[in-house]
C-alpha cells in the first residue's frame, strides 16, 4: 500500500466511516438540508438543533463512500456547541485546506486534520465536503428550518 | 460470415494502442473503462494528424482541391458507416456530435412533428440518462407521456410487460441495445418487430452495442439507431444517427446554418436534402474521417472475433467474481456484452475505485448515468469493469487482484 492510501485510509477514517457518530435523525430539528453529489449519486441528509444561535445536536443520515461518511461523522463531532457564525468559520477553513494545494494541513491536535489526506486525490474532494456543504445549507434554512435543496 | 481464428492476435491489437504501454504509478495501465470511452489505435491518432497535414479544408464548400480532397474523405467515412450498419442509402447517415446530440435530434426533430398530448414514449429502466432526458423534455413541450419498461432482478428487459405497455398511443420505444450499467443485452429484433406490429417506431441506442457486435439495421428494420465515436475506438465530438430516409425526409431540421439550406432569403429558406439538412455549421471533419479509420479498424478485426474474445473475457471475470467472497455482480442477465458492473459488502464503489486506481486499474464508479438502474437494485453505486478489444486474461487476473487489496484494506 503507498503512504498517500494509508494516509487516506487511516485508522480513524475507517473506525468513523464503520461506526458513524451522531447517525439518524433528531428529536428536534431546527433545520436540516439534502445534499446531493450529482455525479456520483452520493447523498446526505444534515439536521441541526439551534437554541440561541447555538448547534446544541447535530445528526445526519448519508448513503456514500468511506470518505463522506467519516466526513460527515466527524463533522457532526466538531459541530456540537459552536455557533452558527463558529460553524461556518469550521466550514471554511475545513475547505480552504482541502482545495488549497499552498495551505498547510490542518494542525495535528484538530480531529479534522485526519482528512487532509484527500488532498492528494483531487477527485475525492467533493466526498470530502459534500456534508460541510450540506451543513452550510441547513444553516441559510435557518431557525424556520427551510429545508434547502 | 467471417471464420473466427483460432488464435485471437492480442499481442499484435495491444500493440496497435500506445496508451496501453503507459504506467500509472509505475504498474502497468489495466484499462477497464472502455464503456465510458475506448482507446484509440494508432491508425485513428494518425489519421487525424494526416487530414491536417495534408488532406484538410471545410467541406461542401470550396471549389478549391484541398476542399474536395476533404469532402471526399469525409463523404468515404459516410460509406464506411453506411456499411457498418449496413443501411440501404447513404443519405440514411447523419454525422451528429454523439449518440447524445443523435438522440436529442430525434427527440426535437421528429417529436415536435409527430407528438402531440396524450401520446406515449416508451423508454425502460435501462436507459442511460441520454435516453431519457431528451424525451422528458419533449414530453414536456407537447403534453406527450413516458411510460417505462421493467427488468427483473437479473437486468433481463421483460418483453412480456413491454408487449402490455404498447397501445394505440404510443408513437415512439426508444430503448438501449445493451445496458450500459449491466451489460443486459436488450432483445431489440423482437422489440421492434412488437413495436411494428402496433404502428410505433424504434430507436436503439447503440452505443453499448455498436463497438461490440455486428449491426444491421436493415435486418433489424430499426427506424433510428445512433452510436458514439469514442466508444468505438475513433474520436469524440463525433457520432452517427441512421434513420430511415422515409422518416428523415418528413423532418424538419433541428439546428439552422450553414450547409443545410438549399436556398436562403429572408422572406422564405428551403433546405438542403438529407443527410445535410441535419448537418448545420462545419462539422468536425477530422474526427468524421478518423470514425471512418475506426470502423475499418474493428471490421479488420471483426466482431465474430471481437464478440468471442470479449465474452470470453466477460465468462471469466464473471466466474473469478464470482468465487469471491463479499463480493456480488450487479446485472446477471442472460444474454450479456463486455460488462461487469459489481459491489463489495460494507464497501463504497468509490473506494473501490481509489484503490484499484492505485493497482493501475481503471474502472468507472458511480451511477454510470442510469440512476433509474441504481434506483431499482436500490444501490447509489456499483464498481464496473467494461471489456474492449484489447483486454486480456491477465487484466481480468490484476482486477481480481486489486478487489482483494480493497477487502484486505478495507473489508
Amino acid at each position: 500500500m503507498t503512504s498517500e492510501l494509508r494516509d487516506l485510509y487511516q485508522e480513524i477514517i475507517l473506525d468513523h466511516s464503520r461506526n458513524p457518530r451522531n447517525s439518524g435523525q433528531l428529536e428536534t430539528t431546527t433545520c436540516e438540508a439534502n445534499g446531493n453529489n450529482p455525479l456520483c449519486g452520493d447523498r446526505v441528509t444534515v439536521y441541526v438543533e439551534l437554541t440561541d444561535g447555538k448547534i446544541v445536536d447535530v445528526a445526519f443520515e448519508a448513503r456514500g463512500c468511506a470518505i463522506s461518511i467519516a466526513s460527515a461523522s466527524m463533522m457532526t463531532e466538531h459541530l456540537k456547541g459552536l455557533t452558527v457564525e463558529e460553524a461556518r468559520a469550521a466550514h471554511e477553513e475545513f475547505s480552504n485546506h482541502l482545495m488549497k494545494p499552498e495551505a498547510p494541513d490542518i494542525p495535528q491536535e484538530n480531529p479534522l486534520g485526519a482528512l487532509m489526506g484527500v488532498r492528494n486525490f483531487p477527485t475525492r474532494i467533493k466526498c470530502a465536503t459534500l456534508p460541510w456543504h450540506t451543513l452550510v445549507a441547513a444553516l441559510k434554512g435557518g431557525a424556520d428550518g427551510i429545508t434547502t435543496e | 460470415m467471417t471464420t473466427v481464428s483460432r488464435t485471437y492476435p492480442i499481442d499484435r491489437i495491444r500493440g496497435d494502442f500506445p496508451i496501453l504501454s503507459e504506467k500509472v504509478r509505475n504498474k502497468p495501465l489495466i484499462y477497464l473503462d472502455s464503456a465510458a470511452s475506448a482507446q484509440k489505435p494508432t491508425t485513428v491518432i494518425n489519421q487525424i494528424s494526416k487530414t491536417y497535414e495534408a488532406g484538410y479544408a471545410n467541406v461542401h464548400r470550396g471549389v478549391h482541391y484541398m476542399s474536395q480532397i476533404a469532402t471526399d474523405a469525409m463523404e468515404n467515412a459516410r460509406k464506411k458507416a453506411q456499411k457498418f450498419l449496413n443501411a440501404e442509402d447513404e443519405k440514411e447517415i447523419v454525422f451528429v456530435r454523439g449518440a447524445t446530440e443523435g438522440i436529442n435530434l430525434v427527440a426535437t426533430s421528429w417529436g415536435r412533428a409527430n407528438l402531440s398530448s396524450g401520446d406515449e414514449i416508451v423508454l425502460s429502466v435501462l436507459e442511460h440518462h441520454s435516453n431519457i432526458v431528451p424525451w422528458q423534455l419533449i414530453a414536456e413541450q407537447t403534453g406527450a407521456v413516458i411510460k417505462v419498461v421493467p427488468i427483473d432482478d437479473d437486468g433481463n428487459f421483460i418483453l412480456d410487460e413491454y408487449e402490455k405497455l404498447l397501445s394505440e398511443r404510443t408513437r415512439i420505444v426508444a430503448v438501449t441495445h445493451v445496458s450500459n450499467a449491466l451489460g443486459s443485452v436488450v432483445p431489440v429484433t423482437e422489440v421492434i418487430r412488437l413495436a411494428h406490429k402496433n404502428g410505433s417506431i424504434v430507436l436503439l441506442d447503440g452505443c453499448q452495442g455498436a463497438p461490440h457486435m455486428a449491426v444491421d439495421v436493415t435486418e433489424l428494420d430499426a427506424d433510428f439507431y445512433v452510436f458514439s465515436g469514442h466508444k468505438l475506438y475513433g474520436p469524440s465530438g463525433v457520432g452517427v444517427l441512421y434513420g430511415k430516409k422515409t422518416l428523415l425526409e418528413e423532418m424538419p431540421p433541428y439546428q439552422g446554418g450553414g450547409e443545410m439550406i438549399d436556398r436562403v432569403t429572408f422572406e422564405k429558406t428551403t433546405y438542403a436534402d438529407l443527410p445535410f439538412k441535419f448537418e448545420a455549421g462545419t462539422p468536425h471533419i477530422a474526427g468524421v474521417i478518423a470514425l471512418g479509420t475506426a470502423i475499418d479498424y474493428v471490421q479488420d478485426i471483426g466482431f465474430d472475433a471481437i464478440r468471442e474474445h470479449e465474452d470470453k473475457l466477460l465468462r471469466y471475470g464473471t466466474e473469478r467474481i464470482s468465487e469471491m467472497n463479499r463480493v456480488e455482480i450487479i446485472g446477471t442477465a442472460e444474454d450479456k456484452a463486455a460488462i461487469l458492473s459489481f459491489n463489495l459488502r460494507d464497501v463504497h464503489a468509490h473506494d473501490v475505485g481509489t484503490i484499484l486506481d492505485h493497482e493501475g486499474v481503471a474502472v468507472r464508479t458511480g451511477h454510470h448515468c442510469a440512476q433509474p438502474v441504481m434506483d431499482r437494485f436500490d444501490l447509489s453505486a456499483t464498481v464496473r469493469a467494461s471489456f474492449g478489444l484489447y483486454n486480456t486474461h491477465e487484466e481480468v487476473d490484476a482486477l481480481i487482484a486489486g478487489i482483494l487489496r480493497v477487502q484486505e484494506m478495507l473489508g
